[in-house]
């Protein structure tokens, strides 16, 4: 049942990632006519610019939830961390250019640490991580309502530029998510960590018994989660030019999970990868750009994104299940 | 105190954490206000937690069948504001759109069900997209704002009550219709349904294989979970009125409520009755913050900890010894590295 | 092997990316040196703000008051010939912060049948619009893409949040696009004109007065709020504080209820069990109907009490005859922004800060307000100044 598969396994895991950025293709393609016919034209150059923009905040999310989701975990905290991330970066710069390393290391060193807590709370005390995300979430509001009115702190124009400044169409926030994408994946494919997530996702039980060391591969995947979270929370401070706690109320957290699994890694863990995450994001910055190109009303806005999300997915879980067709006792066990 | 810590130890069985927890946060509301028990206090408590226990009872089916359910507080609000818009102040509109209620409630439900188990959908994704669907289509109709209003028939279930009961003064209907939910639930986990239900969040192909209508079972878990929102959706509707803000955020604070009642999300464990206590302690409190006077912004950070501090206790108890001796062959899952 | 191939091809794009695209547009150079004085936000009180609004209450606004959208306390008019542009048409742009409340659900109906007139006679062409769903960053995205696509005449933002909002406003100053801000501000003066009603300051202090003056010394008060960390809501709770702290009543506390009717009715209910609670502050009204019937189910007496101006509250109002006042965060602000692109356009003159009255609904005026609104839907607001406009009543009736 094994040997056998593996270069089956293979292939279409490709192909997998590839239907993905084949959907991306169709995305672009069918909103670029919707917009046509509008009379607009959505490659034109504001509007790609409006594209990449907004696939940097996500993608600094999804990266890191998709570590955390690999495993089988979870993080709703991430938008909490970001909040509480653009905070510190702002108060620690306090307008201050010298500040700016010590800003974005205590930033790091923070969010670093609420994913370290939120993984050492899953993998060593056993809650389920729907839990213990929602709860660290709670605690960090619950600091950030008490400490802060409103925004805070303030950031000096250098690292304004962050959230601002273009490389011809593409900003540098995009750039930045995509070195640290390509370096996610790079982790994953190369590293011995990366590979024992892909093991701790798909069988904790089986991958404890072959050796790995379950709990630290689990809290590497929350610290670098929670990390990634505080380079969202770095962007927030830089576009807003201070620290904001009222941006945890916008559910980033859902945004993110919802590019990841667009992204075709599976929620139960062990299957998909960063490539996949990152065209996922892209998915969902077309269609916020579409949508607000052709000027749609928000609350339809809504209806789309949900069914999007659900087709996708079935569509992705359509093509598992005829590449697990090999299962025939069980199908027919689920049809009966 | 050790004979308390051996009480406390004896009780081997998770679900038990959640009674261990109302006791002590009635307890120390007890502490605080004896007067919070006299008998109209006391109702009024058991009210406005109706709603919540109603929800968990339903989500409680869903997790057990080993799914989630994060569609109920916007199908809890979409329900007001239908309720709402279609009534418009008119009395004998208030059965007629009740029942359309109910079957949009079981229309939620029902293709949630379908889209999880015939689609193959996890119902995580699935009901995250309802969520969207919901939230955006009711507010796309009413342009916004909820319109309309309801009828005083269509309040009676969340407002009142049976009135001049000694002692207790107010029997109120909500806490009425919340005992039936509960008895109805602890009693149909008791079928085979119950049992098909339970199995199916254990392990799915092992009930699929003795014969078990897996799927269909937790397409049903789905459609009780519409219902419960459907009357949850009457009962707050009925004790507040209409708001746009209705529902919100309610899916979380749900979850969280099963999940303190010991129900271990994935399925397969955990009792209904255990899940609506959950919600009980949840409700009581908020109760205690409000007792001590807690500082509003304060109250989230104190609810997270207490939260992971039960559901860790919880599992610590669950997850002691567990012999693995019987390894399944490893090579099975040997970590499938992406090319 | 396949990983060092795409580190490979990834840094050869960057380089290539880093040499050729050496054209970044830094639309912030100058951002800091207006913000400075803005800084940290942490005081949450500014004695001179409270001041101001609370003497502008008593200031009478120039102007026709039959159209309060038009007048303007203590005006100063600035020049916009700049800005002049033959034969109208124009097209306007609007980034909306979001429709999330029945507060700027009304206020937006009220812009669109606006712009209809507009339209109506040639002023506006085109008019186009984004909704940020609250979310600050999206907001900024927003107004970035009305900036780049370059097809803006002006440019009109409705901000989510005061501080983080300022930013990408100045970046669209600096486009040279007129830019008009209405409703919450941002920490810069660059925009052609700022166009608010008096105020949060003023909004709570009218609220919190009431309570000082309807109820006797010794009496107890329940403050609810929405939310904690919104600027505009945490100055009406700054200048009720302000107010309460000189007066004799006792606070019970404050609760933040999301705005939802359930929860409201929760607390007040949970306040009523363990005592008397004799008057109730609130920073808006959403979900004050709830509110008073706690105190019906409760069989307790009514409350002094200060809501919004939304109907259902003010419904209520008459109903019971309670002791009330519904202060107003004026609604009818949503014309005045549109009105200001089309005078901008022209070359009129236009007040850099257009401050619009706000006064407080109080039970003299309550009925020709519900008389007028009879047909409109529970959560519409009084003052929302639209009955000239050719939609009324309709368009907000059908929502």
């Amino acid at each position: 049942m094994t040997s056998l598969h593996k270069p089956r396994l293979q292939k279409p895991r490709l192909g997998t990632t590839a239907l993905i950025y084949l959907a991306l293709a169709g995305v672009l393609v069918v909103g670029g006519t919707a917009v046509a016919l509008d009379g607009g034209n959505l490659f034109a150059t504001a509007t790609i610019v409006d594209m990449l923009t907004r696939t940097s905040l996500t993608g600094f999310l999804a990266i890191g939830m998709t570590l955390v989701i690999l495993c089988r975990s979870l993080d709703l905290s991430v938008g909490y961390t970001a909040a509480l991330s653009s905070l510190v970066a702002a108060t620690t710069m306090d307008g201050q250019v010298a500040n700016i390393p010590l800003a974005i290391a205590a930033v790091l060193l923070v969010s670093g640490l609420v994913g370290a807590a939120n993984g050492a709370v899953t993998a060593y005390l056993g809650v389920n991580p729907f839990i213990t995300t929602l709860g660290t979430g709670l605690i960090i509001k619950g600091y950030l309502d008490t400490q802060y009115k409103g925004p805070a702190g303030d950031v000096p124009a250098v690292f304004q530029q962050f959230g601002y400044t273009r490389l011809g169409p593409v900003p540098v926030s995009t750039v930045v998510m995509l070195a640290v994408a390509a370096a996610a994946i790079w982790f994953l494919r190369s590293s011995r960590t990366g590979h024992h997530m892909y093991a701790v996702g798909g069988d904790l039980d089986v991958a404890r018994m072959s050796g790995i060391r379950t709990g630290r591969t689990l809290m590497t995947a929350h610290i670098l989660c929670g990390m990634t979270a505080g380079a969202a929370g770095l962007l927030l401070a830089a576009r807003f030019g201070t620290g904001s706690a009222e941006a945890y109320t916008n559910l980033y957290e859902l945004d993110a999970i919802a590019a990841v699994v667009l992204g075709g890694t599976l929620l139960l863990g062990g299957k998909g990868g960063v490539a996949g995450t990152v065209a996922g994001v892209a998915i969902l910055a077309v269609l916020d750009t579409v949508f607000n190109v052709l000027q749609i009303d928000p609350f339809a806005k809504d209806v789309l994104r949900g069914v999007v999300i659900i087709t996708a997915v079935a569509i992705y879980a359509r093509r598992q299940l005829d590449r697990h067709a090999r299962r025939p006792r069980f199908a027919e066990g689920k049809a009966s | 105190m050790t004979r308390v810590r051996e009480l406390l130890l004896r009780a081997t069985n998770p679900t038990a954490t959640v009674f261990v927890l109302l006791v002590f946060v009635f307890a120390a509301v007890f502490v605080k206000n004896p007067g919070f028990f006299e008998g109209p206090s006391l109702m009024a408590f058991l009210k406005q937690a109706a709603p919540l226990v109603i929800l968990a009872a339903g989500q409680y089916f869903v997790i057990v069948s080993g799914n989630f359910d994060l569609s109920v507080g916007a199908l809890v609000g979409a329900q007001v504001v239908i309720a709402a818009r279609l009534i418009d102040g008119e009395e004998s509109r208030t059965f007629p759109v009740m029942a359309v209620m109910v079957l949009f409630g079981i229309a939620v439900g029902l293709v949630n069900g379908l889209i999880t188990t015939a689609l193959k959908v996890q119902s995580f994704i699935t009901t995250l997209g309802m969520l969207l669907v919901l939230y955006g289509a009711i507010r796309l109709w009413t342009g916004g704002a909820p319109t309309g209003s309801l009828s005083e028939s269509f309040r009676v279930l969340g407002r009142m009550g049976i009135e001049n009961v000694p002692v207790l003064g107010q029997i109120p209907w909500a806490l009425v219709v919340m005992v039936a939910v509960g008895a109805g639930s602890v009693l149909l986990m008791r079928t085979r349904f119950g049992r098909v239900l339970m199995a199916a969040g254990d392990n799915d192909r092992a009930a699929a294989l003795s014969g078990a209508r897996v799927d269909t079972a937790r397409t049903l878990a789905f459609v009780l979970s519409g219902v419960s929102a459907t009357i949850a959706g009457v009962l707050i509707g009925g004790f507040a009125g209409v708001s746009a803000q209705v529902g919100d955020g309610l899916e979380f604070t749900v979850i969280t409520a099963v999940v303190l009642g010991g129900v271990v999300l994935g399925g397969g464990r955990g009792s209904v009755l255990a899940a609506m206590a959950g919600a009980l302690v949840i409700e009581a409190l908020f109760t205690l913050f409000n007792q001590f006077a807690l500082p509003a912004t304060l109250r989230p950070a104190v609810q997270g900890a207490i939260i992971i501090a039960a559901v860790a206790y919880a599992a610590r108890r669950r997850t002691r010894p567990v012999p693995t001796a019987t390894a399944t062959p490893p090579t099975a899952t040997a970590s499938p590295t992406p090319s | 092997m396949r990983t060092t191939r795409i580190a490979a091809a990834a840094a050869a794009a960057l380089g290539i990316m880093l040499a050729t695209a050496c054209t970044t547009d830094a639309p912030t150079e100058e951002a800091d040196e207006a913000t400075t004085e803005e800084a940290s936000g942490d005081e949450w009180f500014v004695q001179a703000d409270y001041d101001a609004q609370l003497a502008q209450r008593d200031v009478e606004p120039e102007g026709d008051p039959a159209t309060p959208w038009l007048q303007a306390i203590e005006p100063e008019w600035v020049d916009t010939a700049a800005f002049a542009q033959e034969g109208g048409n124009a097209t306007v742009c609007f980034s909306n912060a979001s429709v999330s409340n029945p507060w700027r659900v009304t206020g937006w109906i009220t812009m669109q049948q606006q712009v209809a007139v507009l339209q109506e006679s040639g002023q506006i062409g085109e008019f186009r619009h984004s909704d940020a769903g609250d979310d600050d960053d999206q907001q900024i995205s927003d107004i970035q893409a009305f900036v780049d696509s370059g097809d803006c005449d002006a440019l009109i933002i409705s901000p989510s949040t005061t501080a983080t909002l300022t930013p990408a406003v100045e970046a669209a100053c600096e486009s040279g696009v007129p830019v008009i801000i209405f409703d919450r501000g941002v920490n810069t003066d660059c925009a052609v004109t700022f166009i608010h009603p008096i105020g949060g300051y003023a909004f709570g202090a009218d609220a919190a007065e009431f309570l000082v003056d309807n109820l006797e010394p010794g009496s107890k008060v329940l403050a609810l709020r929405i939310l904690p960390g919104v600027d505009v809501l945490e100055n009406r709770w700054a200048a009720a504080q302000e107010i309460f702290a000189d007066s004799e009543l006792e606070i019970l506390g404050n609760e933040f209820t999301g705005g939802d009717a359930a929860e409201i009715k929760n607390i007040v209910t949970q306040y009523l069990q363990r005592g008397d609670v004799d008057g109730i502050w609130m920073d808006a009204g959403d979900g004050a109907v709830a509110a008073i019937e706690a105190f019906e189910d409760a069989g307790a007496p009514y409350p002094v009490m200060t809501g919004e101006d939304e109907l259902s509250f003010m419904r209520k109002w008459q109903e019971t005859g309670m002791t009330a006042l519904a202060p107003v965060y004026s609604n009818f602000q949503w014309r005045t922004p549109v009105i200001a692109a089309t005078m901008i356009l022209a070359g009129e003159q236009v007040p850099s800060e257009w401050v619009l009255p706000q006064d407080p609904i109080t039970e003299a005026e309550r009925d020709q307000y519900l008389e007028v609104n009879a047909d409109m839907p529970s959560l519409h607001y009084a003052k929302f100044g639209g009955e000239d406009l050719p939609g009324f009543p309709e368009a907000w009736q059908d929502r």
